[in-house]
């Protein structure tokens, strides 16, 4: 069946029914087929000066492989993104197109952008399923660098100085590589066996060597790994670190989790599957505090796990930080949202159990540093939620294993590494870093960028060194 | 693969393992742990570093059954491995940071209740490394869980084993032991170690803020990832809440809230309850009582 495009608005994309999907853990977005891609594909403009590409934090030539997708070459449009990436898989699925790519696209102007996204993941998916793998570097050129984790930041710098010739290991503290990938961001949106384990696959195929298990800070320290180890730079992809809570009474009761540790039981640890050992507390009825991503993820996961959820966010819904499609998702799926409300009590019976919370109403006053309209509380306002289950999404510190054991690496005042945009390069010789350890919790390809740049850096390092 | 080298079970519930662990050899002190995971389904399971051979790559871990995971762990033999294992991880006994004058100066006093003798042996070990003696309790309910006391008398200065019904040193409590050597025996402590069942912690601290004995305890709560990142294993230390895997898991005893870590200790039991009886009677666990017909 030949599909009618509308050069006005994007191809649809297939999803599975909100109904249900609220019940299982497998991926909610089904993506393109060839004929749906193609026929997204003829809708861009091709254009010379491809905004596009200044909105990609990689700058995948993103014209060029629309183009190879149009054609049907899509193992032309693999090669033109593998230049520039080493996880389309993963970017296509949860980058925030809206406000990078898409957000500039021309043809975003009149009508609907391109579907920019949904094609990158349409060409990651095409090349695994027809065993199409990025080439190795020919000749490798003696020198050793070591990666400190393998999240997006890591494996990005990991892949790019691969490519280079350059001998990479990465040491991973969990005992699964992927970091956010892997126990941060669930299933639903982003499946572990299919799409993370096999770009992390990819990443291997360029030569990289991934040792689990290993917590530099630990394990071993960074003047252990240039002077036992017999690495010659050193790249700190190590991520965003510690939960914050709200320093509320009760927090501590059982039943309130940080939505780290609510995600990471379900993702990593698979506790959603009855055949792994792990333990996760369904609960009847939660309570999500915070409107992040994050947050998101954690309340579409208490609802696959069977309970009725609810978002507690206390500034408006034009304020929320989620992506639009993660709230709009979450809402067909049926997270009901209770905004300008924020926690002032978690309630507990004499077990230490949660069974309530009590919050207070919010409105919004002037905008605060952030632009956004700064929440005020309502007095006399409080009142006492139903619930059992209470996950803090608030975002995270620094975790301070490395910085407190690596002489010379100048940290800020919220505790992040100190780096150069640009190349990564830190306070001290031969160590760079990038990602959530240096801007505090962001994104995926935020994180590749930084990891990108890294790897720019350490090879200017080591070829003049 | 961590390849396990020797097994052996030390009391009932209680198994000893040597495992191949390079790394984690190479760099453990006492008083930090280690994670182990046994299989791709394995629970990630925290356990206090018993000993270490830095030269032969290995550490001693000694573990009790409480759940599905460690169920199946009870099982391995030498010769089979771990799919994981990963550490050292939290911080390091104070007296290892300190300088070695100062802690020779200081009078120490161990307090190991049942399979906590297992932590408590490596601080010992490294005290009588470093030429001083120090006094050791160790208590259990009775003769059959008293574990590693050989070990111990080898590390030990004085060695004083209690049980709860007699069956092996003397009758009574670890607490009726502390009271006899300072009360009656007049002994000074300039420091307390107590480490063991949250419960006999609380009362060790009960007593030694009574006797004025400032005392560090070693807290085992629940953790998932062991480096920060999750927040399960959060205690109230002093009004301010720690997180025991980066933190910890040494605390002063005397600031932690025992009430509220024994109240999250047991936030999973129930999950662990039917982990345990699904392993245990694979799928007729449903219809075992016979209540709700799962077995028809």
């Amino acid at each position: 069946m030949a599909i009618t495009v509308n050069a006005m608005k994007k191809v649809p994309v297939r999803e599975q029914d909100p109904k249900v999907r609220a019940t299982n853990f497998k991926e909610v977005c089904l993506g393109y087929n060839m004929e749906e891609a193609q026929a997204e594909a003829s809708r861009c403009l091709k254009c010379k000066n491809a905004k596009c590409m200044t909105g990609c934090p990689v700058s995948i030539h993103i014209p060029d492989f629309i183009a190879k997708v149009q054609e049907g070459d899509i193992e032309g449009a693999a090669n033109v993104i593998a230049l520039s990436s080493a996880l389309p898989a993963v970017c296509g699925r949860v980058c925030p197109q809206e406000s990078q790519c898409e957000g500039v696209c021309i043809r975003g102007i009149k009508g609907e952008p391109i579907s920019i996204g949904k094609l990158e993941r349409f060409v990651a998916d095409w090349s695994r399923e027809n065993g199409f793998v990025p080439k190795a570097a020919e000749k490798k050129n003696g020198k050793k660098v070591a990666v400190i984790g393998s999240g997006p930041a890591g494996l990005t710098c990991a892949g790019d100085l691969a490519k280079l010739g350059y001998e990479v290991t990465i040491f991973e503290a969990l005992h699964e590589p992927g970091g956010v990938l892997t126990y941060g961001i669930p299933e639903f949106r982003l499946p572990k066996n299919t799409v993370v384990r096999s770009e992390i696959e990819n990443v291997k195929k360029l030569g990289v060597t991934i040792e689990t298990n290993v917590i530099v800070g630990k394990t071993m320290t960074i003047d252990e790994l240039f002077e036992e180890e017999g690495f010659d730079a050193v790249f700190i992809g190590s991520g965003a670190g510690l939960p914050k809570f709200m320093g509320i009474p009760g927090e501590n009761a059982n039943g309130v989790f940080s939505a780290n540790e609510y995600l990471t039981r379900s993702n990593l640890m698979k506790a959603f599957r009855d055949d792994y050992d792990t333990p996760i507390v369904g609960g009847k009825k939660v309570a999500v505090v915070g409107g992040g991503n994050v947050a998101m993820d954690a309340a579409r996961t208490a609802l696959r796990l069977g309970a009725e959820v609810h978002i507690v966010y206390r500034r408006s819904e034009a304020e929320l930080p989620a992506r639009v499609e993660e709230v709009h998702h979450a809402k067909e799926e049926g997270i009901i949202f209770d905004l300008l409300t924020n926690p002032v009590e978690i309630l507990t019976d004499e077990k230490g159990n949660v069974n309530g919370m009590v919050v207070r109403k919010m409105e919004l006053g002037e905008p605060d540093a952030s632009g956004r309209r700064r929440p005020v509380e309502i007095a006399g306002s409080d009142y006492t939620i139903d619930v059992d289950t209470v996950i803090m999404s608030l975002g995270t510190s620094p975790n301070p294993l490395i910085s407190n054991t690596t002489k010379g690496l100048e940290i800020n005042r919220r505790k992040c590494i100190v780096a150069e945009e640009a190349t990564g390069k830190t306070s001290k010789e031969g160590v760079y870093a990038g990602g959530d350890a240096v801007t505090g919790a962001a994104t995926v390809i935020l994180a590749m960028e930084a990891g990108k740049a890294g790897a720019k850096g350490i090879h200017e390092y080591l070829s003049t060194k | 693969m961590y390849r396990i080298l020797k097994a052996e079970k030390l009391a009932d519930k209680i198994y000893l393992m040597d495992v191949e662990a390079p790394r984690v050899a190479k760099s453990c002190q006492p008083g930090e742990f280690l994670i182990v995971k046994m299989d791709e389904v394995g629970e990630r399971i925290p356990l206090t570093i018993c000993d270490y051979d830095r030269e032969a790559g290995t550490v001693t871990i000694v573990f009790q059954i409480v759940g599905a995971s460690t169920e199946r762990m009870a099982e391995l033999q030498a010769g089979d491995s771990f799919q994981d294992v990963v550490g050292p991880l939290g911080q390091a006994s104070e007296f290892v940071k300190d300088d070695i004058e100062d802690v020779k100066k200081r009078k120490y006093l161990f307090v190991a209740g049942g399979v906590g003798t297992a932590p408590v042996y490596p601080q010992v070990k490294w005290m009588k490394a470093h030429g001083i003696d120090v006094d050791v309790i160790i208590g259990a309910k009775n003769k059959d869980l008293v574990i590693l006391a050989d070990d111990m008398e080898k590390v030990a200065g004085n060695l004083y084993v209690t049980t709860d019904d007699g069956s092996n040193g003397r009758k009574g409590m670890v607490t009726d032991v502390i009271k006899e050597l300072v009360k009656e025996k007049g002994n000074q402590y300039d420091v307390c170690v107590a480490i063991g069942p949250m419960i006999m912690m609380k009362f060790v601290c009960l007593l030694t803020k009574e006797l004025e004995i400032p005392t560090i305890v070693s807290l085992n709560p629940i953790m998932v990832d062991g480096t920060g990142m999750c927040g399960a294993c959060r205690v109230s230390v002093g009004g301010e809440v720690k997180f025991a895997c980066v933190d910890g898991p040494e605390f002063n005893g005397h600031l932690v809230n025992f009430d509220e870590a024994m109240k999250r200790q047991q936030m999973y039991k129930t999950e662990e309850g039917k982990a345990l009886l699904r392993l245990r009677e694979g799928k007729t666990h449903h219809g075992g009582c016979g209540q709700c017909g799962g077995d028809r």
